[in-house]
């Protein structure tokens, strides 16, 4: 049975329209998936990881079109069927899971009745029975309160649950194949976790044939017997998941490989009586009159070193960065700058103290005019801040281009549009430099990038601290990204601090049970990890379970 | 987030909030246009000694701030004066033949059920036409279907009132004797005979009315095409009719229901062309005449009921907008 070939796409040919011409999106892929196995889909974005995964259930998205090729899902060529034939397969015997299903669930309705739509459409099997099936797999995927949650609405259900709530409705037909578009990508890791142990438990259970998409190799370790590596619409290589991650072939395979090596060397301590840079006294926040989503932050920045600052949504990340700009006043505490306080609010601060503190935004896209020319981008803050004007700020624009590793003759004139995601996000840190400042808080600036990208843009932020001496204040949920760049560790649960200190110190034991909690569920490249994990915890010592038994 | 009482006490205050400045506005506007009525109704035989009596019997001499206020809180109580053109005012040239004294709600009452009645035939057939025009637009999109009905709902919008009016005499009263031409209504009227006369300028108002309501849905429905859980419902095999109708529509309400208020809204308050084609008693012809007479009580009273028209159907549809979204209604 297990060596039944299922899905068997043969040269498949997929192109998008763009600016009036049909681009080539993937280029002659093969792919065999015989029953009951999982195939892992890995890339960087733009390598045609989705497009493939969607094709496999004989779909394009609106601007797509099937060039060539052939795709046979259990012996029949879907690229043949009719419309009306293609749809009694959808949902049916194919089913897909998407990225956020926050998104993917229809807000007007509950999520019972969206998970009895397709049986009962497909005539599988009637509304209640599929109700009772639907509460079935609610508890076999560990979701709390199985017989009531189906009633809610997505909003009134937090995304781990909703991530688990799709994958019970992609089972709700009892599919041959279900594709998983990058399931976890936008979860927590301690979120993450449970709904990959749970995807991985059901799939096993019902021996359904899936296809794993995802950019996280260590993910992919976890839920795939066999690994597909693509680039740009071309297959770089597939092997079974041991033998790949033991002994990638490709060069390309090796450099995604090797992204996780990056580590800066550890720093000195800091000096005893040296004063911080920037130090948040005892800060308590809150928006409006609602509760309150800081409680008692303190933690130090100094000199030229880099404090991450680590938490999942929701933690009070970035509201501790909003009252730091002095965009959000804190209710108590207050933000000091060199030992002196800062106004709380940035309409109360002078130039020279605006100046000083900076931030890089997440998402570089949105943080961009898009109509404005780079020269400009940077070139308001060198005017605003440092006065200058006409030539003298052309050539500063110039040298802070160089600095972030662009040429200048190049990009002064282009717009944001004409850019790549991580050159972007460069800009976002010529923006932040050309003020000259000593403290520059990056709020997740990695997190949107591909990983070989994320990494040159964490060296060129470690090379400007070492030639600059600017202290960062580093957001970010990934713990990765925290090796390989931060000095001191700042671990935020529910808008309070749980663990500060040193970043050997953080990776040691003991530690908070919450960092503990925090550091165990990031995904290893071991194949065993998760099964490790499980046997070690227990399933019911993973995720958000984990963290209401702490509290 | 507030309860959705809570919206809708402060909507409805703001409402009340807007119905007195609307009656301030107009009460400026009417006092700054030229001449009077007393000047208006005497006409040649306008004698100064004559206007100074009709002022001060219509206390017309008053202080404007004084007039406004009592008007004001008569108002409140549901009285809207008594209409200047119906007093009589045979006292001032001598003979007095009659002394029954029309007020002005009792002159608007005939009128505005008239004009609801029309603006309610009107609407039963726009609104579920253009819906099923729209949802229809959206399910064939640059189709010909679409592109019909949009050129067909553009030019219908597009053309002045009185030519659509003109031209549907000329084919359904003319050239094809089924519908009469003149709306002619009277209080006795059985309802299958008051629909008949009332269907002509009802199908005007619906050609009017049809291209915006059609196009919001159109738009709104195809606005959320793109959202993933529109990709998730047509991946799990749903026919395209299912997709639009059960996971499509219900999102877009909102943006349908507000402009579908505001075009109801007009049918209350903008079809003074059409009444006057038709020769339709409604409100509109009558708050023409009024203004040209300066006949201040009428058209302060006919400005409150198109103001009020307006803020109760924005308020509808504000309510049901919130009842649409299940945020609201089910909050975490």
């Amino acid at each position: 049975m297990s060596s039944e070939l299922l899905l068997r796409i043969r040269d498949l040919h997929i192109e998008g329209r763009a600016d009036e011409q049909w681009l080539p999106i993937i280029n002659g892929v093969d792919l065999d998936l015989q029953r009951g196995r999982v195939l892992g889909l890995i890339g960087e974005s733009g390598a045609g990881k989705s497009t493939l995964g969607l094709a496999a259930m004989g779909f394009t998205r609106d601007g797509c079109r099937i060039s060539g090729g052939s795709i046979e899902f259990d012996g029949t060529d879907l690229l043949a069927l009719s419309k009306l034939q293609r749809r009694a397969l959808l949902g049916k015997r194919i089913a897909y899971v998407a990225q956020s299903a926050a998104a993917s669930f229809n807000p007007a309705h509950k999520i019972l009745n969206q998970h009895t739509e397709a049986p009962v459409y497909h005539g599988v099997m009637s509304k209640t029975e599929s109700q009772g099936d639907g509460m079935e797999l609610y508890r076999k995927l560990r979701l709390p309160d199985p017989d009531n949650i189906g009633f809610r609405y997505p909003h009134q259900v937090s995304g781990g649950q909703l991530q688990r709530a799709m994958t019970a409705m992609a089972m709700s037909c009892r599919p041959d194949l279900i594709i998983f578009d990058e399931p976890t990508t936008a979860l927590d890791v301690t979120t993450q976790i449970e709904v990959l142990a749970a995807i991985r438990d059901i799939v096993e259970q019902f021996g359904t044939a899936a296809i794993y998409i995802t950019h996280d190799l260590a993910v992919v370790a976890q839920m795939a017997d066999d690994i597909k590596v693509l680039l740009r619409g071309d297959e770089v290589e597939q092997a079974d998941t041991r033998s790949m991650l033991a002994n990638p072939r490709e060069e390309y395979t090796k450099s995604l490989w090797a992204v996780c090596s990056f580590q800066r060397p550890l720093k000195a301590d800091v000096a005893q009586d040296s004063v911080p840079v920037v130090s948040v006294a005892g800060v308590t926040a809150a928006y409006n009159k609602s509760a309150d989503v800081l409680h008692d932050v303190s933690f130090d920045v100094h000199r030229g070193r880099t404090v991450a600052v680590v938490g999942e949504s929701g933690s009070g990340k970035s509201t501790v960065a909003r009252c730091i700009m002095g965009l959000l006043p804190p209710k108590q505490g207050a933000v000091l700058y060199n030992g002196e306080a800062l106004p709380a609010s940035y309409k109360k601060r002078t130039k020279e103290q605006l100046r000083c503190v900076q931030m890089i935004y997440q998402m570089a896209d949105t943080a961009l005019n898009p109509r404005v020319r780079i020269k400009d981008i940077i070139g308001r803050p060198v005017e605003f801040y440092r006065g200058l004007k006409g030539k003298q700020r052309d050539d500063r624009v110039a040298e802070l281009l160089e600095q972030i590793e662009l040429d200048p003759s190049q990009y002064m004139q282009r717009r944001p549009t004409e850019l790549s995601g991580g050159q972007k996000q460069r800009i976002g840190i010529a923006r932040a430099l050309a003020a000259e400042p000593e403290f520059i808080i990056c709020d997740e600036v990695t997190s949107a990038l591909d990983q070989l990208v994320a990494e040159g843009i964490l060296r060129l932020l470690a090379r400007l601290q070492d030639e600059l001496n600017i202290a960062y204040m580093f957001i970010t949920h990934d713990l990765a990204t925290v090796r390989a760049i931060a000095d001191e560790v700042v671990v935020m649960k529910e808008g309070r601090v749980v663990e500060a200190g040193p970043k050997e110190e953080m990776f040691t034991p003991p530690h908070h049970p919450y960092t503990d909690l925090l550091l165990s569920s990031v995904p290893e490249m071991d194949p065993d990890w998760l099964t490790k994990l499980l046997a070690e915890r227990g399933v019911d010592n993973i995720g958000d379970a984990a963290v209401a038994r702490m509290n | 987030m507030r309860s959705v009482s809570t919206i809708i006490l402060q909507r409805l205050g703001l409402g009340v909030l807007t119905l007195i400045v609307v009656s301030l506005v107009i009460f400026c506007a009417v006092e700054m246009l030229p001449g009077d009525f007393a000047e208006a109704i005497l006409g040649q035989g306008a004698t100064p000694e004559a206007v100074t009596a009709i002022r001060e019997q219509l206390g017309l001499d008053k202080p404007v701030v004084q007039r406004y206020l009592g008007w004001l809180g008569n108002a409140v109580t549901g009285d809207f004066g008594v209409s200047f053109a119906r007093l009589n005012f045979a006292s001032n040239f001598g003979a007095s033949t009659n002394t029954t004294v029309v007020s002005v709600a009792d002159q608007l009452k005939p009128r505005f059920v008239n004009t609801l009645f029309l603006a309610g035939v009107a609407a039963s057939i726009a609104v579920p036409l253009s819906l099923i025009i729209g949802i229809l637009a959206a399910l064939y999109r640059n189709s010909v279907f679409d592109r019909v009905a949009n050129v067909f709902t553009l030019t219908s919008i597009s053309s002045p009132e009185f030519f659509v009016a003109y031209i549907l005499i000329l084919f359904l009263a003319v050239l094809n004797p089924i519908l009469p031409s003149l709306s002619n209504i009277y209080e006795t009227m059985d309802f299958g005979a008051r629909l008949k006369a009332t269907l002509l300028p009802a199908l005007v108002l619906t050609l009017v009315v049809t291209a915006h309501m059609m196009r919001m849905t159109r738009a709104a429905i195809i606005n959320l095409l793109a959202s993933p859980y529109i990709e998730m419902a047509r991946l799990k095999g749903l026919s395209p009719v299912r997709v639009i109708l059960r996971h499509a529509l219900p999102n877009a309400l909102a943006p349908i229901i507000n402009v579908i208020a505001l075009n109801l809204a007009y049918l209350i308050t903008g079809v003074v062309v059409v009444e006057v084609v038709f020769v339709y008693p409604g409100v509109g012809q009558l708050f023409v005449d009024s203004v040209k007479i300066r006949d201040i009580p009428l058209v302060q009273a006919c400005c409150l009921i198109f103001a009020a028209a307006y803020v109760l159907l924005n308020l509808l549809a504000d309510v049901m907008s919130i009842i649409s979204n299940p945020r609201l209604r089910h909050p975490k």
